[in-house]
Protein backbone atom coordinates (compact mmCIF):
# COMPACT_ATOMS: atom_id res chain seq x y z
CA UNK A 1 0.00 0.00 0.00
CA UNK A 2 1.34 3.39 -0.91
CA UNK A 3 0.61 6.29 1.37
CA UNK A 4 -1.42 9.11 -0.17
CA UNK A 5 1.55 11.39 0.27
CA UNK A 6 3.81 9.12 -1.72
CA UNK A 7 1.24 8.87 -4.49
CA UNK A 8 0.95 12.65 -4.63
CA UNK A 9 4.71 12.99 -4.67
CA UNK A 10 4.92 10.48 -7.50
CA UNK A 11 2.28 12.36 -9.42
CA UNK A 12 4.01 15.66 -8.95
CA UNK A 13 7.28 14.14 -10.06
CA UNK A 14 5.80 12.66 -13.19
CA UNK A 15 3.89 15.74 -14.19
CA UNK A 16 6.27 18.41 -12.97
CA UNK A 17 4.91 20.98 -10.55
CA UNK A 18 1.18 20.67 -11.02
CA UNK A 19 1.18 19.80 -14.67
CA UNK A 20 3.44 20.40 -17.61
CA UNK A 21 4.59 23.85 -18.49
CA UNK A 22 5.96 24.69 -21.89
CA UNK A 23 9.23 26.31 -20.86
CA UNK A 24 10.43 27.10 -24.36
CA UNK A 25 8.30 30.22 -24.94
CA UNK A 26 9.36 31.52 -21.53
CA UNK A 27 13.10 30.96 -21.88
CA UNK A 28 13.27 31.33 -25.65
CA UNK A 29 13.18 35.13 -26.08
CA UNK A 30 16.06 35.70 -23.67
CA UNK A 31 18.14 32.94 -25.21
CA UNK A 32 17.56 34.04 -28.81
CA UNK A 33 18.30 37.70 -28.08
CA UNK A 34 21.46 36.88 -26.14
CA UNK A 35 22.54 34.49 -28.87
CA UNK A 36 22.15 37.17 -31.53
CA UNK A 37 23.71 39.79 -29.28
CA UNK A 38 26.80 37.72 -28.61
CA UNK A 39 27.33 35.74 -31.80
CA UNK A 40 26.67 38.36 -34.47
CA UNK A 41 29.18 40.95 -33.17
CA UNK A 42 31.66 38.18 -32.44
CA UNK A 43 31.40 36.84 -35.98
CA UNK A 44 31.70 40.36 -37.37
CA UNK A 45 34.82 41.06 -35.32
CA UNK A 46 36.39 37.88 -36.64
CA UNK A 47 35.39 38.70 -40.23
CA UNK A 48 36.67 42.30 -40.05
CA UNK A 49 39.94 41.14 -38.57
CA UNK A 50 40.73 39.45 -41.90
CA UNK A 51 39.61 42.42 -44.00
CA UNK A 52 41.24 45.58 -45.23
CA UNK A 53 38.70 48.06 -43.93
CA UNK A 54 39.13 51.74 -43.12
CA UNK A 55 36.11 53.91 -42.44
CA UNK A 56 37.76 57.01 -43.87
CA UNK A 57 39.05 55.44 -47.04
CA UNK A 58 36.56 53.18 -48.85
CA UNK A 59 39.17 52.52 -51.53
CA UNK A 60 40.99 50.25 -49.10
CA UNK A 61 39.03 47.03 -49.08
CA UNK A 62 39.19 43.35 -49.70
CA UNK A 63 40.52 40.25 -48.04
CA UNK A 64 43.61 40.93 -45.97
CA UNK A 65 44.44 37.43 -44.86
CA UNK A 66 46.59 37.59 -41.79
CA UNK A 67 47.95 41.04 -42.61
CA UNK A 68 46.09 42.78 -39.78
CA UNK A 69 47.43 40.26 -37.31
CA UNK A 70 50.94 40.38 -38.72
CA UNK A 71 50.93 44.18 -38.55
CA UNK A 72 49.59 44.06 -34.99
CA UNK A 73 52.06 41.44 -33.81
CA UNK A 74 54.97 43.42 -35.25
CA UNK A 75 53.75 46.57 -33.50
CA UNK A 76 55.34 47.15 -30.13
CA UNK A 77 52.30 49.07 -28.89
CA UNK A 78 50.36 45.78 -28.73
CA UNK A 79 52.85 44.29 -26.27
CA UNK A 80 52.97 47.47 -24.26
CA UNK A 81 49.15 47.48 -24.10
CA UNK A 82 49.08 43.83 -23.05
CA UNK A 83 51.59 44.58 -20.30
CA UNK A 84 49.58 47.58 -19.11
CA UNK A 85 46.36 45.52 -19.13
CA UNK A 86 47.85 42.66 -17.15
CA UNK A 87 49.78 44.95 -14.80
CA UNK A 88 46.66 46.97 -14.05
CA UNK A 89 44.63 43.84 -13.34
CA UNK A 90 47.29 42.29 -11.10
CA UNK A 91 47.99 45.45 -9.12
CA UNK A 92 44.32 46.24 -8.50
CA UNK A 93 43.62 42.61 -7.61
CA UNK A 94 46.47 42.54 -5.10
CA UNK A 95 45.29 45.74 -3.43
CA UNK A 96 41.58 45.03 -3.42
CA UNK A 97 41.72 41.37 -2.41
CA UNK A 98 44.58 41.84 0.06
CA UNK A 99 43.10 44.83 1.85
CA UNK A 100 39.55 43.54 1.34
CA UNK A 101 40.32 40.33 3.26
CA UNK A 102 41.86 42.19 6.18
CA UNK A 103 39.11 44.82 6.29
CA UNK A 104 36.37 42.19 6.10
CA UNK A 105 37.91 40.43 9.12
CA UNK A 106 38.14 43.75 10.99
CA UNK A 107 34.52 44.56 10.26
CA UNK A 108 33.48 41.16 11.60
CA UNK A 109 34.47 42.26 15.09
CA UNK A 110 31.89 44.36 16.87
CA UNK A 111 32.69 48.04 17.29
CA UNK A 112 30.51 51.10 17.75
CA UNK A 113 29.41 52.68 14.50
CA UNK A 114 30.12 49.55 12.48
CA UNK A 115 26.99 49.89 10.37
CA UNK A 116 27.81 53.41 9.26
CA UNK A 117 31.48 52.59 8.76
CA UNK A 118 30.51 49.72 6.45
CA UNK A 119 28.22 51.97 4.40
CA UNK A 120 31.03 54.53 4.02
CA UNK A 121 33.50 51.76 3.09
CA UNK A 122 31.45 50.43 0.20
CA UNK A 123 30.36 53.80 -1.19
CA UNK A 124 33.12 54.26 -3.81
CA UNK A 125 31.75 51.23 -5.68
CA UNK A 126 28.57 53.16 -6.44
CA UNK A 127 30.37 56.23 -7.80
CA UNK A 128 30.36 56.35 -11.60
CA UNK A 129 33.85 55.81 -13.05
CA UNK A 130 34.05 59.19 -14.77
CA UNK A 131 33.31 60.98 -11.49
CA UNK A 132 35.82 59.06 -9.42
CA UNK A 133 38.54 59.47 -12.03
CA UNK A 134 38.06 63.23 -12.36
CA UNK A 135 37.77 63.86 -8.62
CA UNK A 136 40.99 61.97 -7.97
CA UNK A 137 42.79 63.54 -10.91
CA UNK A 138 41.88 67.13 -10.08
CA UNK A 139 40.91 67.62 -6.45
CA UNK A 140 43.38 65.14 -4.97
CA UNK A 141 46.25 64.37 -7.36
CA UNK A 142 46.71 67.68 -9.15
CA UNK A 143 50.43 68.58 -8.87
CA UNK A 144 49.77 72.26 -8.03
CA UNK A 145 46.33 72.67 -6.49
CA UNK A 146 45.59 69.11 -5.39
CA UNK A 147 45.22 68.10 -1.78
CA UNK A 148 48.07 65.56 -1.93
CA UNK A 149 50.44 68.18 -3.32
CA UNK A 150 49.63 70.44 -0.38
CA UNK A 151 50.12 67.59 2.12
CA UNK A 152 53.51 66.75 0.59
CA UNK A 153 54.60 70.40 0.67
CA UNK A 154 53.49 70.84 4.29
CA UNK A 155 55.48 67.79 5.28
CA UNK A 156 58.49 69.10 3.41
CA UNK A 157 58.36 66.22 0.92
CA UNK A 158 58.75 66.60 -2.84
CA UNK A 159 55.42 66.95 -4.63
CA UNK A 160 54.47 63.88 -6.66
CA UNK A 161 53.34 64.62 -10.20
CA UNK A 162 51.03 61.60 -10.31
CA UNK A 163 50.03 61.67 -13.96
CA UNK A 164 53.42 62.83 -15.18
CA UNK A 165 55.85 60.71 -13.20
CA UNK A 166 53.84 57.64 -12.19
CA UNK A 167 50.78 57.62 -14.49
CA UNK A 168 50.04 53.91 -14.31
CA UNK A 169 50.30 53.90 -10.52
CA UNK A 170 47.87 56.83 -10.43
CA UNK A 171 45.36 54.92 -12.56
CA UNK A 172 45.85 51.84 -10.38
CA UNK A 173 45.08 53.89 -7.25
CA UNK A 174 41.85 55.24 -8.74
CA UNK A 175 40.66 51.87 -10.02
CA UNK A 176 41.61 50.14 -6.77
CA UNK A 177 39.62 52.74 -4.82
CA UNK A 178 36.57 51.71 -6.85
CA UNK A 179 37.07 47.95 -6.61
CA UNK A 180 38.28 47.49 -3.04
CA UNK A 181 34.71 48.09 -1.78
CA UNK A 182 33.45 45.37 -4.13
CA UNK A 183 35.91 42.83 -2.73
CA UNK A 184 35.23 44.02 0.80
CA UNK A 185 31.44 43.74 0.50
CA UNK A 186 31.53 40.23 -0.93
CA UNK A 187 34.17 38.94 1.47
CA UNK A 188 32.32 40.41 4.43
CA UNK A 189 29.09 38.74 3.33
CA UNK A 190 30.93 35.44 3.01
CA UNK A 191 32.49 35.88 6.44
CA UNK A 192 29.14 36.50 8.06
CA UNK A 193 27.98 33.04 7.05
CA UNK A 194 30.75 31.59 9.21
CA UNK A 195 29.38 29.42 11.99
CA UNK A 196 29.45 31.16 15.40
CA UNK A 197 30.17 27.83 17.06
CA UNK A 198 33.34 27.31 15.04
CA UNK A 199 34.66 30.63 16.26
CA UNK A 200 33.66 29.85 19.85
CA UNK A 201 35.33 26.47 19.71
CA UNK A 202 38.49 28.07 18.36
CA UNK A 203 38.60 30.66 21.11
CA UNK A 204 38.03 27.98 23.76
CA UNK A 205 40.97 26.10 22.25
CA UNK A 206 43.00 29.25 22.80
CA UNK A 207 43.27 30.56 19.24
CA UNK A 208 44.16 34.25 19.05
CA UNK A 209 42.67 36.66 16.52
CA UNK A 210 45.57 36.10 14.11
CA UNK A 211 45.20 32.33 14.26
CA UNK A 212 41.46 32.67 13.69
CA UNK A 213 42.11 34.95 10.71
CA UNK A 214 44.64 32.69 9.01
CA UNK A 215 43.28 29.25 9.89
CA UNK A 216 39.52 29.78 9.99
CA UNK A 217 38.42 32.98 8.30
CA UNK A 218 40.69 32.90 5.23
CA UNK A 219 39.91 29.25 4.38
CA UNK A 220 36.20 30.04 4.86
CA UNK A 221 36.46 32.95 2.44
CA UNK A 222 38.27 30.82 -0.16
CA UNK A 223 35.31 30.44 -2.48
CA UNK A 224 34.34 34.09 -2.22
CA UNK A 225 37.92 35.15 -2.88
CA UNK A 226 38.03 33.09 -6.05
CA UNK A 227 34.75 34.63 -7.22
CA UNK A 228 36.05 38.15 -6.48
CA UNK A 229 39.29 37.48 -8.35
CA UNK A 230 37.47 36.22 -11.41
CA UNK A 231 34.77 38.90 -11.49
CA UNK A 232 37.27 41.70 -10.99
CA UNK A 233 39.58 40.27 -13.63
CA UNK A 234 36.81 40.37 -16.21
CA UNK A 235 35.88 43.96 -15.40
CA UNK A 236 39.45 45.18 -14.95
CA UNK A 237 40.59 43.86 -18.33
CA UNK A 238 38.08 46.31 -19.82
CA UNK A 239 38.96 49.39 -17.75
CA UNK A 240 38.30 52.26 -20.12
CA UNK A 241 36.53 55.33 -18.74
CA UNK A 242 39.15 55.98 -16.05
CA UNK A 243 41.89 56.11 -18.68
CA UNK A 244 39.73 58.04 -21.12
CA UNK A 245 39.16 60.97 -18.75
CA UNK A 246 42.53 61.06 -16.97
CA UNK A 247 45.48 60.24 -19.25
CA UNK A 248 44.00 59.35 -22.64
CA UNK A 249 46.46 56.49 -22.62
CA UNK A 250 49.54 58.64 -22.13
CA UNK A 251 52.04 59.96 -21.59
CA UNK A 252 53.23 58.03 -24.62
CA UNK A 253 51.77 54.57 -24.20
CA UNK A 254 52.27 54.46 -20.43
CA UNK A 255 48.59 53.91 -19.61
CA UNK A 256 47.26 52.52 -22.90
CA UNK A 257 45.70 49.18 -22.10
CA UNK A 258 44.22 46.82 -24.68
CA UNK A 259 40.74 48.34 -24.35
CA UNK A 260 42.06 51.83 -24.97
CA UNK A 261 44.28 50.70 -27.85
CA UNK A 262 41.28 49.18 -29.62
CA UNK A 263 39.26 52.33 -29.05
CA UNK A 264 42.06 54.43 -30.55
CA UNK A 265 42.47 52.19 -33.57
CA UNK A 266 38.75 51.92 -34.23
CA UNK A 267 37.14 55.24 -33.41
CA UNK A 268 40.07 57.63 -33.67
CA UNK A 269 42.06 56.07 -36.52
CA UNK A 270 39.01 54.38 -38.12
CA UNK A 271 41.08 51.29 -38.80
CA UNK A 272 38.37 48.66 -38.49
CA UNK A 273 40.53 45.75 -39.60
CA UNK A 274 43.36 46.45 -37.18
CA UNK A 275 41.03 47.22 -34.29
CA UNK A 276 39.12 43.99 -34.90
CA UNK A 277 42.30 41.95 -34.86
CA UNK A 278 43.15 43.52 -31.49
CA UNK A 279 39.57 42.80 -30.40
CA UNK A 280 40.05 39.12 -31.18
CA UNK A 281 43.15 39.12 -29.00
CA UNK A 282 41.19 40.78 -26.17
CA UNK A 283 38.46 38.15 -26.49
CA UNK A 284 41.00 35.33 -26.34
CA UNK A 285 42.60 36.86 -23.24
CA UNK A 286 39.23 37.24 -21.52
CA UNK A 287 38.22 33.71 -22.41
CA UNK A 288 41.28 32.24 -20.76
CA UNK A 289 40.23 34.03 -17.56
CA UNK A 290 36.58 33.12 -18.02
CA UNK A 291 37.27 29.42 -18.31
CA UNK A 292 38.39 29.42 -14.68
CA UNK A 293 35.38 31.37 -13.43
CA UNK A 294 32.86 29.24 -15.28
CA UNK A 295 34.36 26.10 -13.86
CA UNK A 296 34.26 27.36 -10.28
CA UNK A 297 30.66 28.57 -10.62
CA UNK A 298 29.51 25.43 -12.43
CA UNK A 299 30.73 23.24 -9.61
CA UNK A 300 28.33 24.88 -7.16
CA UNK A 301 25.29 25.21 -9.40
CA UNK A 302 22.50 23.03 -8.03
CA UNK A 303 19.99 22.70 -10.84
CA UNK B 1 37.82 55.39 1.70
CA UNK B 2 34.95 57.84 1.95
CA UNK B 3 37.15 60.90 2.15
CA UNK B 4 37.35 61.69 -1.61
CA UNK B 5 33.55 61.79 -1.69
CA UNK B 6 33.44 64.15 1.31
CA UNK B 7 36.13 66.34 -0.25
CA UNK B 8 34.18 66.53 -3.51
CA UNK B 9 30.98 67.31 -1.60
CA UNK B 10 32.76 70.14 0.24
CA UNK B 11 34.26 71.51 -2.98
CA UNK B 12 30.83 71.68 -4.55
CA UNK B 13 29.92 74.44 -2.06
CA UNK B 14 33.09 76.48 -2.65
CA UNK B 15 33.65 79.21 -5.18
CA UNK B 16 35.95 78.32 -8.09
CA UNK B 17 38.77 80.31 -6.49
CA UNK B 18 38.32 78.59 -3.12
CA UNK B 19 38.21 75.15 -4.77
CA UNK B 20 41.73 75.46 -6.19
CA UNK B 21 43.17 77.42 -3.28
CA UNK B 22 46.42 76.26 -1.71
CA UNK B 23 46.56 75.64 1.16
CA UNK B 24 43.16 74.00 0.77
CA UNK B 25 40.28 75.54 2.64
CA UNK B 26 38.67 73.41 5.29
CA UNK B 27 36.48 76.23 6.54
CA UNK B 28 34.60 78.42 4.11
CA UNK B 29 31.24 80.05 3.59
CA UNK B 30 29.18 77.54 1.60
CA UNK B 31 27.60 78.79 -1.61
CA UNK B 32 24.94 77.21 -3.79
CA UNK B 33 26.22 79.14 -6.81
CA UNK B 34 27.72 76.02 -8.48
CA UNK B 35 24.49 74.08 -8.30
CA UNK B 36 22.62 77.05 -9.70
CA UNK B 37 25.08 77.36 -12.57
CA UNK B 38 25.09 73.67 -13.41
CA UNK B 39 21.30 73.74 -13.52
CA UNK B 40 21.35 76.91 -15.56
CA UNK B 41 23.20 75.06 -18.30
CA UNK B 42 20.12 74.14 -20.26
CA UNK B 43 21.52 70.75 -21.19
CA UNK B 44 22.23 69.47 -17.68
CA UNK B 45 18.65 68.38 -17.18
CA UNK B 46 18.78 66.73 -20.59
CA UNK B 47 21.75 64.58 -19.54
CA UNK B 48 20.08 63.72 -16.25
CA UNK B 49 16.87 62.81 -18.05
CA UNK B 50 18.84 60.59 -20.44
CA UNK B 51 20.35 58.76 -17.46
CA UNK B 52 16.94 58.23 -15.89
CA UNK B 53 15.19 57.13 -19.09
CA UNK B 54 17.98 54.83 -20.19
CA UNK B 55 18.46 53.19 -16.77
CA UNK B 56 14.77 52.64 -16.16
CA UNK B 57 14.04 51.63 -19.75
CA UNK B 58 16.85 49.09 -19.86
CA UNK B 59 15.87 47.70 -16.46
CA UNK B 60 12.21 47.25 -17.42
CA UNK B 61 13.19 45.62 -20.70
CA UNK B 62 15.64 43.26 -19.01
CA UNK B 63 13.11 42.30 -16.33
CA UNK B 64 10.38 41.66 -18.91
CA UNK B 65 12.67 39.22 -20.70
CA UNK B 66 14.22 37.69 -17.61
CA UNK B 67 11.24 37.09 -15.31
CA UNK B 68 9.58 34.43 -17.52
CA UNK B 69 12.95 32.84 -18.28
CA UNK B 70 14.03 32.69 -14.63
CA UNK B 71 10.58 31.43 -13.61
CA UNK B 72 10.75 28.56 -16.07
CA UNK B 73 14.32 27.62 -15.24
CA UNK B 74 13.93 27.83 -11.46
CA UNK B 75 10.64 25.97 -11.14
CA UNK B 76 10.57 23.72 -14.20
CA UNK B 77 14.21 22.81 -14.77
CA UNK B 78 14.95 20.57 -17.74
CA UNK B 79 18.09 18.80 -18.87
CA UNK B 80 19.17 21.91 -20.69
CA UNK B 81 18.60 24.43 -17.87
CA UNK B 82 22.04 24.08 -16.35
CA UNK B 83 23.77 24.49 -19.68
CA UNK B 84 21.59 27.48 -20.59
CA UNK B 85 22.40 29.27 -17.34
CA UNK B 86 26.12 28.71 -17.68
CA UNK B 87 26.03 29.78 -21.31
CA UNK B 88 24.26 33.01 -20.35
CA UNK B 89 26.95 33.65 -17.77
CA UNK B 90 29.63 32.99 -20.36
CA UNK B 91 28.27 35.70 -22.69
CA UNK B 92 29.13 38.14 -19.92
CA UNK B 93 32.78 37.13 -20.34
CA UNK B 94 32.89 38.62 -23.80
CA UNK B 95 34.86 41.86 -23.27
CA UNK B 96 32.96 44.89 -24.57
CA UNK B 97 36.02 46.19 -26.42
CA UNK B 98 36.18 42.97 -28.40
CA UNK B 99 32.85 43.82 -30.03
CA UNK B 100 33.16 47.62 -29.99
CA UNK B 101 33.73 47.87 -33.74
CA UNK B 102 30.77 45.77 -34.94
CA UNK B 103 28.38 47.21 -32.35
CA UNK B 104 29.39 50.73 -33.34
CA UNK B 105 28.91 49.96 -37.03
CA UNK B 106 25.56 48.23 -36.46
CA UNK B 107 24.35 51.18 -34.39
CA UNK B 108 25.45 53.55 -37.12
CA UNK B 109 23.76 51.56 -39.88
CA UNK B 110 20.50 51.24 -37.96
CA UNK B 111 20.52 54.94 -36.96
CA UNK B 112 20.64 53.93 -33.28
CA UNK B 113 23.89 55.78 -32.67
CA UNK B 114 23.42 58.53 -30.09
CA UNK B 115 19.81 57.56 -29.37
CA UNK B 116 18.28 56.54 -26.06
CA UNK B 117 16.77 53.48 -27.72
CA UNK B 118 20.22 52.35 -28.77
CA UNK B 119 21.59 52.66 -25.24
CA UNK B 120 18.51 50.97 -23.75
CA UNK B 121 18.97 47.97 -26.06
CA UNK B 122 22.70 47.78 -25.25
CA UNK B 123 22.26 48.05 -21.49
CA UNK B 124 19.28 45.69 -21.32
CA UNK B 125 21.09 42.98 -23.26
CA UNK B 126 24.42 43.36 -21.50
CA UNK B 127 22.75 43.13 -18.09
CA UNK B 128 20.34 40.35 -19.08
CA UNK B 129 22.58 37.47 -17.90
CA UNK B 130 23.06 39.06 -14.46
CA UNK B 131 19.34 39.80 -14.16
CA UNK B 132 18.33 36.25 -15.14
CA UNK B 133 20.82 34.77 -12.68
CA UNK B 134 19.82 36.95 -9.77
CA UNK B 135 16.11 36.29 -10.33
CA UNK B 136 16.84 32.59 -10.74
CA UNK B 137 18.46 32.40 -7.30
CA UNK B 138 15.48 34.24 -5.75
CA UNK B 139 12.85 32.16 -7.56
CA UNK B 140 14.52 28.92 -6.48
CA UNK B 141 13.75 29.87 -2.89
CA UNK B 142 10.00 30.29 -3.37
CA UNK B 143 7.87 27.58 -1.80
CA UNK B 144 7.02 25.21 -4.62
CA UNK B 145 3.88 23.80 -2.99
CA UNK B 146 1.96 27.02 -3.53
CA UNK B 147 2.74 27.12 -7.22
CA UNK B 148 2.03 23.42 -7.54
CA UNK B 149 -1.34 23.86 -5.82
CA UNK B 150 -2.36 26.76 -8.00
CA UNK B 151 -1.48 24.80 -11.12
CA UNK B 152 -3.59 21.84 -9.92
CA UNK B 153 -6.41 24.29 -9.28
CA UNK B 154 -6.27 25.11 -12.98
CA UNK B 155 -4.39 28.39 -13.13
CA UNK B 156 -2.64 29.16 -16.41
CA UNK B 157 1.09 29.83 -16.56
CA UNK B 158 0.47 33.55 -16.99
CA UNK B 159 -1.85 33.54 -13.97
CA UNK B 160 0.70 31.65 -11.91
CA UNK B 161 3.38 34.19 -12.74
CA UNK B 162 1.29 37.31 -12.22
CA UNK B 163 -1.02 36.30 -9.35
CA UNK B 164 0.97 33.75 -7.35
CA UNK B 165 4.66 34.15 -8.07
CA UNK B 166 5.16 37.90 -8.44
CA UNK B 167 3.74 38.89 -5.02
CA UNK B 168 5.96 36.22 -3.41
CA UNK B 169 9.15 37.36 -5.07
CA UNK B 170 8.62 41.13 -5.09
CA UNK B 171 11.60 41.74 -2.77
CA UNK B 172 13.85 39.69 -5.03
CA UNK B 173 12.67 41.48 -8.15
CA UNK B 174 13.11 44.84 -6.43
CA UNK B 175 16.74 44.10 -5.52
CA UNK B 176 17.40 42.81 -9.03
CA UNK B 177 15.91 45.98 -10.50
CA UNK B 178 18.07 48.07 -8.17
CA UNK B 179 21.24 46.30 -9.25
CA UNK B 180 20.31 46.75 -12.89
CA UNK B 181 19.60 50.47 -12.39
CA UNK B 182 22.93 50.95 -10.60
CA UNK B 183 24.86 49.16 -13.34
CA UNK B 184 23.12 51.13 -16.10
CA UNK B 185 23.50 54.47 -14.35
CA UNK B 186 27.24 54.02 -13.90
CA UNK B 187 27.93 52.33 -17.25
CA UNK B 188 30.60 54.34 -19.02
CA UNK B 189 32.07 52.27 -21.86
CA UNK B 190 29.07 52.11 -24.16
CA UNK B 191 27.70 55.50 -23.17
CA UNK B 192 31.02 57.17 -24.04
CA UNK B 193 31.35 55.33 -27.34
CA UNK B 194 27.77 55.16 -28.58
CA UNK B 195 26.44 58.56 -27.58
CA UNK B 196 27.64 62.04 -28.44
CA UNK B 197 25.17 64.61 -27.20
CA UNK B 198 21.52 63.81 -27.82
CA UNK B 199 21.43 60.60 -25.81
CA UNK B 200 24.48 61.16 -23.62
CA UNK B 201 23.81 60.23 -19.98
CA UNK B 202 25.50 61.79 -16.94
CA UNK B 203 28.60 59.56 -17.18
CA UNK B 204 29.38 61.14 -20.54
CA UNK B 205 28.47 64.64 -19.36
CA UNK B 206 30.92 64.40 -16.46
CA UNK B 207 33.59 63.12 -18.84
CA UNK B 208 33.29 66.40 -20.77
CA UNK B 209 34.86 68.11 -17.74
CA UNK B 210 38.13 66.32 -18.53
CA UNK B 211 38.91 68.82 -21.29
CA UNK B 212 41.77 71.06 -20.10
CA UNK B 213 39.89 74.27 -20.83
CA UNK B 214 36.95 73.09 -18.76
CA UNK B 215 38.70 72.84 -15.43
CA UNK B 216 36.05 74.21 -13.14
CA UNK B 217 36.56 72.17 -10.01
CA UNK B 218 33.69 73.55 -8.00
CA UNK B 219 31.21 73.06 -10.83
CA UNK B 220 32.64 69.62 -11.58
CA UNK B 221 32.09 68.75 -7.91
CA UNK B 222 28.54 70.05 -7.90
CA UNK B 223 27.62 68.19 -11.08
CA UNK B 224 29.31 65.03 -9.76
CA UNK B 225 27.56 65.21 -6.41
CA UNK B 226 24.18 65.38 -8.12
CA UNK B 227 25.13 62.61 -10.54
CA UNK B 228 26.15 60.11 -7.85
CA UNK B 229 23.73 60.98 -5.03
CA UNK B 230 20.71 58.91 -6.14
CA UNK B 231 22.79 55.81 -6.85
CA UNK B 232 24.72 56.13 -3.60
CA UNK B 233 21.44 56.06 -1.68
CA UNK B 234 20.10 53.11 -3.71
CA UNK B 235 23.37 51.27 -3.18
CA UNK B 236 23.31 51.80 0.58
CA UNK B 237 19.75 50.55 0.74
CA UNK B 238 20.40 47.35 -1.13
CA UNK B 239 24.01 46.42 -0.34
CA UNK B 240 23.22 42.95 1.03
CA UNK B 241 21.09 41.74 -1.85
CA UNK B 242 23.55 43.12 -4.39
CA UNK B 243 26.17 40.57 -3.40
CA UNK B 244 24.03 37.79 -4.77
CA UNK B 245 23.70 39.44 -8.17
CA UNK B 246 27.32 40.51 -8.40
CA UNK B 247 28.57 36.99 -7.70
CA UNK B 248 25.96 35.18 -9.78
CA UNK B 249 24.52 33.61 -6.64
CA UNK B 250 27.84 32.11 -5.56
CA UNK B 251 27.92 34.20 -2.37
CA UNK B 252 24.71 35.00 -0.49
Amino acid sequence: MQTPKAILAGLAQRRGLGGRVATLPLVGPSVVLLLVFSLVPLAMTLWFSFQRYNLLNPAISGFAGLANYRFLLEDSSLYSALLVSVGLVLAVLAISVGLGTVLAALFETRFPGRGIARVLMISPFFVMPTVSALIWKNLLMHPVNGLFAWICRSLGLPVIDFFGAIPLTAVVIIVAWQWLPFAFLILLTALQSLDEETLEAASIDGAGPLAVFFHIQIPHMGRAISVVVMMETIFLLSVFAEIYVTTSGGPGLATTNLAFLIYQRALLAFNVGGASAAGVIAIILANIMAAFLLRSVARRLDV
Amino acid sequence: MFFPIVWMFAASFKTEVEAIATPPLFLFTPTLENYREVFARADYLGFALNSVVVSLGATVAALALAIPAAFAMALYPTKRTRGTLLWMLSTKMLPPVGVLVPIYLIARETALLDTRTGLIIMFALSNLPIVVWMLFTFFKETPKDIIEASRIDGASVLQVITVVLLPLVTPGIASTALLSIILCWNEAFWSLNLSAHDAAPLTAFIASFSAPEGLFWAKLSAASTMAIAPILVLGWASQRQLVRGLTFGAVK
